[in-house]
Parts: C-alpha cells; sequence; structure tokens
C-alpha cells in the first residue's frame, strides 16, 4: 500500500494515459472548498484536474455527473435522498447514506464515496435580538411566531420538498412574506433588519460573522446531512484509481473543521485553493513543499480592488478570450439561421407573427432554468453555453430583420415592383440594403445581451468572465465579483462600439 | 400661335383653354427660337437627343397642330375600336374584403392619348392604374395592354415595358440618380443602359454631369420628382403610368413639372395614363378625364364636355371646387 502511494504520482493508473479528472462544485462556499480539497488531493497524487466549480445548482450539478459530464463533486446525502429521489426524510444518518448509496448505485450507476465525517444540515437562522425577545429556541417557537416575522430564503430552500414547503408542513410555519434571497445577499439582509428568518447551513461562517441563533430542529425534520463525494459512473469505470485517491479524505472533516474552515473563505476572506492547501496538509495527506507552493500560487488576499484586478489580469484576460469565443460563435450561428429565417418569413407573412412569438417565448425562459435543460442532451461546459446563447440571440436578429425587410422605404419598394423587378431583386437590390441597418441594430442587441448572459454560462462550466463572478457571488467576495463583472462591462461596451461601427457601415447613403 | 416652336408646344398644351390668359414668362410670338425660351427649357430637347421612336418626334409628324390624338372628340367608348387600345379595361372589378374597389370599370386609353383618372382617395382610381401592369389582378373583367390580354403575359416583362412613375418618386434611397434611372435599361440588360439614362436626364431637365452621381436625399423634391419621371422614361416605354406623380410638390413647382411632363410626353407620343385628385392637373395635361368614385364611372368626357356638360351632380359639385376652372 505505501509503494502504490509511493508510486501513485508518477504512474497513476498502470501506465495508461489517463484523462483529466473535471472535479465539479455547487456554487457555495462549503462546495467550492471540498472541491478543491478533492482537485489538489489528485493533484498530489498525480492526476490532471480539470476544476469547473460552482456549477448552478444541485439540478444541474447531478444531472452534469449523472451524464458523465463531470466526475465528482461533493453532495450531501440528505440532498440526495429528497431533492434528487424525492423520497421520505429519515432521521437516522446511517440508514440515510445506506438508501442514497444503493437507489444512486442503482438508477444512475453514480456512486457516494464514504462520507467525508461532518453534517451540514438546514440551518433556520434568526439575529441574536429576535431570538432574545421572542425568546425563540426551536422551530416550534418560530412556529409560533411565525405569522409576524418575514422570511429571506434562497430560491433552491423554497422550491425544495425537504426546504420550505417540507418545514411548513412539519411544524406549521406560516411567515408574513417570503422573499427570494440569493445566498450572496440574504445574510446582508437579515442582519441589516429588511428580513428575520434566513436559511443557511450549519457550517456556515456566516453564522459566527453576523452572530446569528441557529434555532434548533426539535422535530426532526431536516435529514441527516452528510458531506460525501459524489463520483460520476464514468469516473468509477474509466478512473478507478482516481476514485480510490478520492475516499482518502473520507472520515476526516469534522463538524467544528469545517466551521473554521469556512469562517476562514467567507468571513477572512482566505483564498479558497490556500485554504485547501492548508487543510490537506494538515491532515497529512500532502507534503509541505506541495502545499507551499499552492499557497504561493494563490497570492496575497488582502489587497484593494484595483491591486487585485491587476494581479489577476492574465486569469481575467483568459477569461475575457473565452468569454469572447462563447459570445461570438453563438452570436454568428443565431446570425445564420435568424437571418434567412427573417427574409423566408417576410415571403410568408402568414406564419411570421406566431414563429416570432415562438422564438419569443425563448427568451422569456429563464436563462438558469434553458441551462439546465440543456444538461441532459449536451452535458455541460462550452456546447451547452453555446446553444443556450444562440438561442437567447435568435429572437432580436429575427424580429428585426423581418421588421426592416417589411417595413423598408414602402414607396422605393413599391417602385421597383412596378419597374418590373423580380421578388429576389427586390430582396437583393432593395429591401435587404435598406433593412441592412434594422438587421444591424438586432444583431448588435444580441451581442450586448449576450455578453451579459454568458457571465451565466459559468453555472453550467462553461468558463468565462461568469467564473469569477459566480465564485465571488458563493463566498461573498466582491473583489472577485467585480474581476469579472468589470471586464464583462468593459466587454459589452467593446463589442457595442464595433458593431456600432459596422452598422455605420452598413447604412445605405441617404 | 407665333413663330416659336417651343412656345406653340406651351399653347397647344393650353390650346383648349382659350379663356386662361397665357401666363407670358417674356416669350412673345416674335420669340427668336434660338434664343432660350424660359417658359419651357425642354421642348424639342427628345429631338436633339434623339430620343423616342424614331420618325415620331414632334418635328417629323409634321406638327401636332389640329392633329393631336387627344382632341378627338367624345365618342362613346363602345364606338371605338378596342383592339387598337393601348390599353383597356372591360368591366373590371375588384375586392378588398367588404369593400369594392373597383365595380364592373371600363376604360381605354388609345396610342399617343393622356387620360386621367380623377376622383377622392378611395374612388378607386389607383387600382384601375395598378391592374394595367399587374400589381393588382381583377377579381373579374378583362384587362388589354397593346391588345393583348395582360393575365397572358409575364407581369414582369410587362411592368419592364411601362414607365411607372409613384407620388413620392418612389427612387431607390441607397442609389445614385444614374443608378436609378439606368434600373429599367439594366432590368432590360439593355447595353447601352447608362446612355440611355444620361438621355433621360436631360430630358427632364437635369444635367447628367451634375446629377448622376448625387443621392436622391440630396436633391430638391421638385428634382427628385424629375428623377423619377426620366426614370420611367428611360428605357423609352410607349406607355407610362403616373399615380398623383405631382401631388406632393410645392405650387411653382408642380406647375413646371407638369408643363415639362406635358411638352415631353406630347413630343415623344407617350400614351399616359395619369391618376390625380387635381381637377387642374386633369385639365392640364390630359385628353380625357375619367372621373371615379366608390369604384364606378362617373364620366368619361373630354376636358371641354365635361367642364361644359357635368353628368352627374358629383361631377358638378367637383368642377365647383376646381378654381382654375371657370
Amino acid at each position: 500500500m505505501v509503494i502504490l502511494t509511493f508510486l501513485s504520482p508518477i504512474v497513476p493508473a498502470e501506465g495508461q494515459k489517463v484523462r483529466p479528472i473535471i472535479v465539479a462544485s455547487k456554487p457555495f462556499g462549503e462546495s467550492f472548498l471540498l472541491a478543491e480539497m478533492f482537485a489538489q488531493l489528485l493533484e498530489a497524487r498525480g492526476f490532471e484536474v480539470d476544476r469547473r466549480l460552482g456549477l448552478g445548482a444541485t439540478e444541474i450539478a447531478f444531472n452534469a455527473l449523472r451524464t458523465n459530464a463531470i466526475d465528482v463533486y461533493p453532495e450531501y446525502t440528505g440532498t440526495g435522498l429528497l431533492a434528487i429521489l424525492g423520497q421520505q426524510p429519515s432521521a437516522d444518518p446511517r440508514e440515510v447514506y445506506r438508501e442514497v448509496s444503493r437507489e444512486f448505485g442503482r438508477r444512475y450507476g453514480a456512486r457516494w464515496l464514504p462520507p467525508l465525517g461532518f453534517q451540514n444540515t438546514y440551518a433556520i437562522a434568526v439575529r441574536r435580538t429576535t431570538a432574545r425577545d421572542l425568546r425563540l429556541v426551536t422551530l416550534s417557537d418560530l412556529a409560533r411566531n411565525s405569522r409576524t416575522l418575514r422570511a429571506g430564503l434562497t430560491p433552491d430552500f423554497i422550491g425544495r420538498a425537504d426546504g420550505l414547503p417540507g418545514l411548513q408542513k412539519a411544524y406549521g410555519l406560516r411567515f408574513q412574506s417570503t422573499r427570494a434571497l440569493l445566498p450572496a445577499v440574504k445574510y446582508h439582509a437579515l442582519a441589516a433588519g429588511e428580513v428575520d428568518v434566513i436559511d443557511g447551513y450549519s457550517t456556515d461562517g456566516f453564522i459566527a460573522r453576523y452572530d446569528l441563533v441557529i434555532l434548533e430542529d426539535d422535530r426532526a425534520f431536516f435529514p441527516p446531512y452528510e458531506a460525501a463525494a459524489l463520483v460520476s459512473p464514468g469516473l468509477q469505470r474509466e478512473v478507478p484509481a482516481a476514485t480510490a485517491t478520492l475516499t482518502e479524505l473520507s472520515g476526516l472533516l469534522s463538524e467544528s473543521a469545517m466551521r473554521r474552515l469556512n469562517r476562514r473563505i467567507e468571513v477572512d476572506g482566505v483564498p479558497v485553493a490556500r485554504v485547501a492547501a492548508g487543510q490537506l496538509l494538515a491532515l497529512g495527506l500532502t507534503s509541505r513543499a506541495t502545499a507551499e507552493s499552492r499557497i504561493s500560487a494563490t497570492g496575497a488576499s488582502d489587497r484593494g480592488v484595483l491591486s487585485y484586478l491587476w494581479g489577476q489580469r492574465v486569469t481575467i484576460f483568459g477569461l475575457a478570450l473565452r468569454h469572447l469565443l462563447l459570445v461570438s460563435v453563438s452570436l454568428i450561428a443565431a446570425i445564420a439561421v435568424a437571418l434567412p429565417l427573417g427574409l423566408a418569413l417576410e415571403r410568408g407573412r402568414g406564419a411570421a407573427e406566431s414563429v416570432i412569438r415562438g422564438v419569443g417565448v425563448l427568451q422569456t425562459l429563464p436563462s438558469i432554468a434553458l441551462l439546465a435543460f440543456m444538461i441532459p442532451l449536451l452535458g455541460i461546459g462550452v456546447i451547452p453555453a453555446v446553444v443556450a446563447l444562440f438561442l437567447y440571440s435568435l429572437y432580436p436578429i429575427l424580429r428585426n430583420t423581418y421588421t426592416g425587410v417589411r417595413d423598408a422605404a414602402p414607396a422605393a419598394v413599391n417602385a421597383a415592383w412596378a419597374l418590373g423587378m423580380t421578388p429576389r431583386q427586390v430582396l437583393r437590390y432593395v429591401r435587404l440594403p435598406l433593412a441592412a441597418p434594422v438587421i444591424m441594430a438586432g444583431i448588435r442587441t444580441a451581442a450586448v445581451l449576450n455578453v451579459g448572459t454568458a457571465t451565466l454560462a459559468a453555472f453550467i462550466g462553461a468558463g468565462g468572465l461568469g467564473d469569477p463572478i459566480a465564485a465571488g457571488l458563493a463566498l461573498s467576495d466582491t473583489r472577485m465579483i467585480l474581476s469579472g463583472a468589470l471586464p464583462a462591462a468593459l466587454l459589452a461596451l467593446m463589442v457595442d462600439g464595433v458593431l456600432g461601427v459596422c452598422e455605420r457601415a452598413a447604412t445605405p447613403r441617404r | 400661335m407665333g413663330g416659336c416652336k417651343e412656345c406653340d408646344l406651351i399653347r397647344l398644351a393650353w390650346w383648349r383653354y382659350e379663356e386662361i390668359p397665357l401666363r407670358s414668362n417674356g416669350c412673345e410670338p416674335s420669340h427668336n427660337p434660338k434664343s432660350r425660351c424660359s417658359f419651357l427649357q425642354l421642348a424639342g430637347t427628345a429631338e436633339r437627343l434623339n430620343f423616342g421612336r424614331g420618325g415620331e418626334g414632334f418635328a417629323n409628324s409634321g406638327g401636332l397642330r389640329g392633329k393631336l390624338p387627344g382632341t378627338r372628340q367624345d365618342t362613346d367608348l363602345e364606338e371605338r375600336d378596342s383592339a387598337a387600345a393601348a390599353l383597356w379595361a372591360e368591366h373590371v372589378s375588384k375586392r378588398y374584403g367588404p369593400v369594392l374597389a373597383l365595380d364592373t370599370v371600363s376604360i381605354g386609353v388609345w396610342p399617343a392619348e393622356c387620360v386621367a383618372l380623377i376622383g377622392e382617395s378611395g374612388s378607386g382610381k389607383t387600382t384601375l392604374l395598378r391592374c394595367f401592369n399587374r400589381l393588382i389582378v381583377p377579381d373579374a373583367g378583362r384587362v388589354r395592354v397593346d391588345g393583348t390580354d395582360a393575365a397572358e403575359l409575364d407581369a414582369i416583362a410587362l411592368r419592364r415595358r411601362m414607365g411607372y412613375v409613384p407620388q413620392d418618386g418612389g427612387l431607390l434611397p441607397h442609389w445614385t440618380v444614374q443608378r436609378n434611372v439606368e434600373l429599367v435599361p439594366w432590368l432590360l440588360r439593355m447595353t447601352n443602359a447608362s446612355e440611355l439614362a444620361e438621355r433621360a436626364l436631360t430630358l427632364v431637365g437635369l444635367e447628367p454631369a451634375l446629377f448622376r452621381g448625387r443621392a436622391p436625399g440630396e436633391l430638391s423634391g421638385g428634382e427628385r420628382q424629375r428623377v423619377a419621371v426620366a426614370r420611367a422614361l428611360a428605357a423609352q416605354p410607349q406607355v407610362i403610368l403616373l399615380d398623383e406623380p405631382f401631388g406632393a410638390l410645392d405650387a411653382i413647382t408642380r406647375a413646371d413639372l407638369q408643363i415639362a411632363f406635358a411638352a415631353i410626353r406630347r413630343e415623344l407620343r407617350i400614351t399616359a395614363l395619369l391618376v390625380t385628385h387635381d381637377l387642374n392637373e386633369a385639365f392640364l395635361l390630359a385628353d380625357r378625364i375619367v372621373v371615379m368614385r366608390q369604384g364606378r364611372v362617373e364620366q368619361d368626357a373630354s376636358p371641354g364636355q365635361l367642364r361644359d356638360a357635368p353628368a352627374t351632380d358629383y361631377v358638378r359639385r367637383l368642377l365647383s371646387r376646381a378654381p382654375i376652372v371657370p
């Protein structure tokens, strides 16, 4: 065993050239941290790792895993039982683990590695003053006072069976109002008194930071949420050695350790990679040299926004290029489809409005929903992101092409007909050139919207400037958010400017 | 009629209205034809340019006096030979949903004649005009062009054979004047398209060197309309359709263009069907006036007979509102 471990960095899987292991996480601090620990551990054992951190939510991450688009991500047994399997909760952690292990293996071929050693259950938190004034200790106490309290809950929690709906049933909760708040803002909202009750995680670093009180789940509604690595069917089959490596972490992380680590990330703002490296070293899983090289690579953590941006310039430039690639590929594809379609619809006007409205419906789909819908069909990464951006670009281009060509200089079009131009000639020599500025304006609109929407591509692991935004939101790190948002805004301005020049070039002299 | 051939043309245009004093713009009967006739600078340009159909030009026709095709006395439509008509519509009807735009309308336009369709908006005059170049296909009735049923003709080829002048010129705003005027010759793949365009520009009084490179947006309203007339004439059609061609122009520009057009048309002996809501314009340009109302023909008569013997109350009312006609 010792020899095997010693050899494994050099020959990870018996001489076979191993593909990169795709390590993913959900978009919150603890998930980032665990995934980063998985990744660094695999790297220390000689595997190549491809990080797709901060994938949308349970739905997106699990669908990606099930379809082998990712290899491993940290998940919680309770979430697996309730949110994925849709089964009734059980209070016994062992029972829950056995159940999800069996069912995930049977239904999806996915494997839960032995738990990491701590539970992170949902926690209903209130301000210390609220708890004192209303004498709140348990959720039953909360239920008695719930009609006077305003809740700010994550959308995930509001929608899940093991979230608000189940909680309402179990305790008879009825809040005065319920607002959906993203993790990044709900703590601020609670501290500022905008809401009175939020959902959190029991290992949250923020609980301590904002001096919150967690109410006891006296009816044991929340099932045990044991953290564990969830491994894809593909990884077990193709790189069993990686699966084995990941089990090295099993049972090593205690709840108090996690609370401390989360606090360092979420409260002290220490980079995730550094915290992960320190913990792996402390657990004796990596060498000091590995950990130190890792730590030095993450750079200083306490700098101003501008010097942080400057320090990240190479990374940001790479992300911006990838962002531009996502936007331009999807835009070109959308032009290639929407432009001819718009022209065809102009010829057969009967169908035009209904087709355009149908395409318009795509526009109304929430981006995250569309991205989640893509995963079973196209996996995660660049391809589904490009397809989603393509779908979002269709409408403005289609609408402007159709309207532009239909309404282009009616007097000139009428004269062109009357003087004997063929339909094709009218289109080519009159309608299209006269509609060009309107069509260009549609393309411009689509492009600028696309630069914005493409930041959401990070949630399905397509990279781009959304990566630091998603991570920054999860870690409540403003600098990190800005390091994605500012370049994205600049990129939007640049794209708009370049296309503006094209638009002027396309405008016929009058 | 004086000795100035150019002035004579004007008199011809006005000859039926002796009661209207001829405007004197400095051209007297003793006028020397070699100097500029300021009243009409355009007459004779077609001949000089060898434009139009050879042998039928003004000079070679032995003059127009007394033999103007449009001056024949009112005759019943039925009595004329329909086969000789340049444009012929027989019991034509067209319905748009609940609206009967044309209700069994019959008219004829004979070669070298100018017929004005006059009426309010919605009277069906534009619909009727568009039946002749098949922009509109009638629900019932027959439309013939040069004796051939229009339904049997290729619509595209038919349109290229006819000139067309819409109200606002309808110039292609992204094309130069030259390219606009060349349009029909170019569509017909004529090799001398640019030459024809230059001639047509000269004919309508626009110096090609000054105008050919300009964009329609750089022209005045009157210049644009002259370009539109030049475009309609460039391929030397025998028939020209005009849909309120001068309606959007100011009074002075309009008068200039009407006179210029009258002269050119007579000189080239072009058959014209003119839609207008301006009775003055009809009296000025047309050999025959067809008054339309609610998809029907109220009266089809020469200007003189229309003035002297309005057939219906509507025509009488129409005449009473036209100040120039006594």
